[in-house]
């Protein structure tokens, strides 16, 4: 047995298995663990962010705008459309700040309508292309092999399924039921391949604490 | 040892003829030592449905290539501004390959911008190993944007068609027509879980999991939150809602604020529920675990976008002896959900959970329009089986969309 010398390394471990004896139940070194997880989580993420987005999104942009109105002047300043496009990005920012005083607080609700309206129907032509006209797309196929017949009729019957406004009785049920079938077997083969991954997760946490910090496998 | 003169001669005579034998035995092929036969009718265009800054070469393969003295490596396109100007190189495609898209960047101050509604002349050069020969310079070509690409008209049919079954279905709603819902399972429980959550005197858990506000599960997810945020006013129930992403607390502080204020109970409404934890998947988790094991929650939500923490919360609140109700569309996660929680809501039946809850014209007559959709989908897939099945091509082609 060769522990690490590495403090960091004894910091990871202790935590880890500070984050592990979660399986006890809750206790004072779990609770230690978590708040400290948390927070510098939290953290790091709002430092994250302010360096990664605001700084070089936000103000770089506008200043590279700015610089092209010094250098270049008005016309071509005000036509560098792209940069000061992120004025706007900037204002819904600030009106979401706006939620910290209680009597203008309601001005952020605009900025949350902008995003989810827009984004909503964005994502509706996205989701058409890739839910609606691709699977129509790649489940057009020659009804020539097994394998095939039951790609389509998997598909045709989880499309039964998820019809809503209809009653699943009769012929209608049985196909529903054949839909539920499809869509259970694909479930238990998902689950067994994500556990089998989660169990690597697992061996590399055991490597960790095992072989990099107490030294005791290689 | 000493060899005899003849005996040496007669060895060098051998070397000689070595040498001379071997030279020619490795001579070189004398196709390999001419330049490949160049190509010819280079073609340059703009490239369609784009947002110009691109510009399409075609031609037609050298003679050597593939046939004749079979040498051609690569060809390498180069581009000028004019044809006496000096030629660029701008990519190259191996032999047998006849087209290449000189994509330029669209920004001003990048080294590869290429600008639109400018005449450029293209040039290919046929190139074996070391030797070339060059084509005739191209007629000038200049890229433009297109406002509307080709490629994705089926996506334009689909949305139009959608969006005529939604709008009519709304209007019929609106009318006053009933549309029939069938019942899900997991939103029949929504009451019954508030209930408990009442008697027992325990909070309610609602998790957003880890989207954003703008993905369309956590919308859904809202409108949900809006209906359960209703009753547990009405209860008088604490419903705590730990978030992963900032922008989704404001706008579930905004929803539940609205239902307390709707269903008579502003008083109720406690801002401090709803709060921020982290935006770091697995300190999410952590700090969730630690919040049900602590609060003991009657009813836990899992209603949104999950991903690998699906089963750890969900795990979690089992132990904590909760009832779960989840729903997502994440398709990895919902057969943990299945596993671990008492009713799921599979995929698009969280978007229907919204309009089932809500009862509302606008919601109802959407759903309905989306299983018209459903129904040509349907229709379509079986004709389309068919098609591909008796070899109609013509119909297949129809859903092809070029993206």
């Amino acid at each position: 047995m060769h522990p690490s010398p590495d403090i960091g390394i004894w910091i990871g471990g202790l935590l880890t298995l500070g984050i592990f004896s979660f399986l006890y139940g809750d206790n004072p070194y779990y609770k230690f663990c978590e708040a400290l997880f948390v927070g510098v989580s939290a953290g790091h993420w709002f430092i994250t962010l302010f360096w990664t987005v605001f700084i070089p999104k936000l103000l770089g942009n506008i200043g590279i705008a700015i610089h092209t109105f010094r250098t270049e002047g008005f016309a071509a300043g005000m036509s560098d459309y792209m940069h000061w496009s992120y004025i706007f990005g900037g204002i819904l920012g600030f009106l979401m700040i706006l939620r910290l005083f209680p009597k203008i607080g309601w001005i952020s609700r605009w900025s949350l309508a902008f995003v989810v309206g827009t984004t909503a129907g964005y994502y509706f032509i996205n989701y058409l292309v890739s839910n609606g006209l691709m699977q129509i797309q790649k489940t057009i196929l020659p009804l020539t092999s097994v394998g095939n017949i039951i790609l389509v009729v998997g598909t045709f019957c989880g499309l039964i399924y998820f019809f809503f406004s209809k009653e699943h009785k009769g012929a209608f049920g049985g196909l529903a039921r054949v839909g539920i079938w499809f869509l259970m077997i694909t479930f238990g083969a998902s689950f067994g391949y994500t556990v089998m991954s989660r169990m690597s997760l697992l061996i590399g946490r055991m490597d960790y604490i095992f072989g990099i910090w107490l030294g005791m496998i290689r | 040892m000493v060899l005899d003169r003849g005996f040496s001669y007669l060895l060098l005579l051998a070397f000689f003829f070595l040498i001379l034998f071997s030279t020619n035995s490795f001579a070189q092929d004398p196709s390999d030592t001419l330049a490949p036969e160049s190509v010819t009718n280079v073609d340059a265009f703009d490239t369609p449905n784009d947002n110009g800054h691109s510009i399409t070469v075609s031609w037609e393969l050298s003679s050597d290539d593939g046939a004749g003295k079979n040498n051609v490596v690569v060809y390498e396109v180069y581009r000028s501004d004019s044809p006496e100007g000096k030629f660029e190189k701008r990519g190259m495609v191996p032999a047998g390959e006849n087209t290449f898209e000189d994509q330029g960047a669209k920004e001003k101050d990048n080294a590869n911008y290429l600008p639109s509604h400018k005449n450029f002349y293209y040039r290919v050069r046929a190139k074996s190993d070391g030797l070339f020969s060059d084509s005739e310079i191209s007629l000038p070509a200049y890229a433009y944007g297109q406002w509307y690409h080709t490629g994705k008209t089926p996506v334009l049919v689909a949305v139009i068609l959608f969006s005529v079954f939604a709008i009519t279905f709304i209007t019929l709603a609106r009318k006053g027509k009933l549309f029939y819902i069938r019942p899900l399972a997991g939103i029949e429980a929504v009451d019954d879980a508030i209930g408990r959550a009442t008697e027992m005197g325990k909070p309610i858990l609602y998790i957003f999991g880890l989207g954003t506000a703008d993905m369309i599960a956590t919308i859904a997810s809202f409108t949900i939150l809006s209906r359960v945020a209703k009753k547990t006013a009405e209860y008088q129930t604490p419903i705590l809602i730990p978030c992963y992403d900032s922008v989704v607390m404001a706008v579930a502080q905004e929803t539940v604020r609205a239902a307390y204020l709707e269903a008579g109970r502003p008083d109720m409404y406690k801002e401090e529920n709803i709060f921020f934890l982290t935006s770091m998947q697995f300190a999410y988790v952590a700090g969730v675990n630690g919040i049900m094991l602590r609060e003991k929650p009657a009813t836990n939500f899992y209603l949104g976008k999950f991903y690998a923490e699906s089963l750890i919360l969900a795990e979690t609140g089992s132990i904590a002896g909760s009832i779960q109700i989840s729903g997502t569309d994440e398709i990895a996660q919902i057969p943990f959900f299945v596993a671990a929680t008492d009713y799921t809501l599979i995929g698009e039946e969280l978007y229907a959970a919204s309009a089932y809850l809500g009862r509302e014209p606008v919601l109802l007559g959407t759903l309905k329009g989306q299983d018209w959709g459903k129904a040509v989908v349907i229709f379509s897939l079986i004709l389309g089986a068919l098609a591909a099945s008796f070899g109609f091509q013509f119909f297949i082609n129809l859903f092809r969309i070029q993206l």
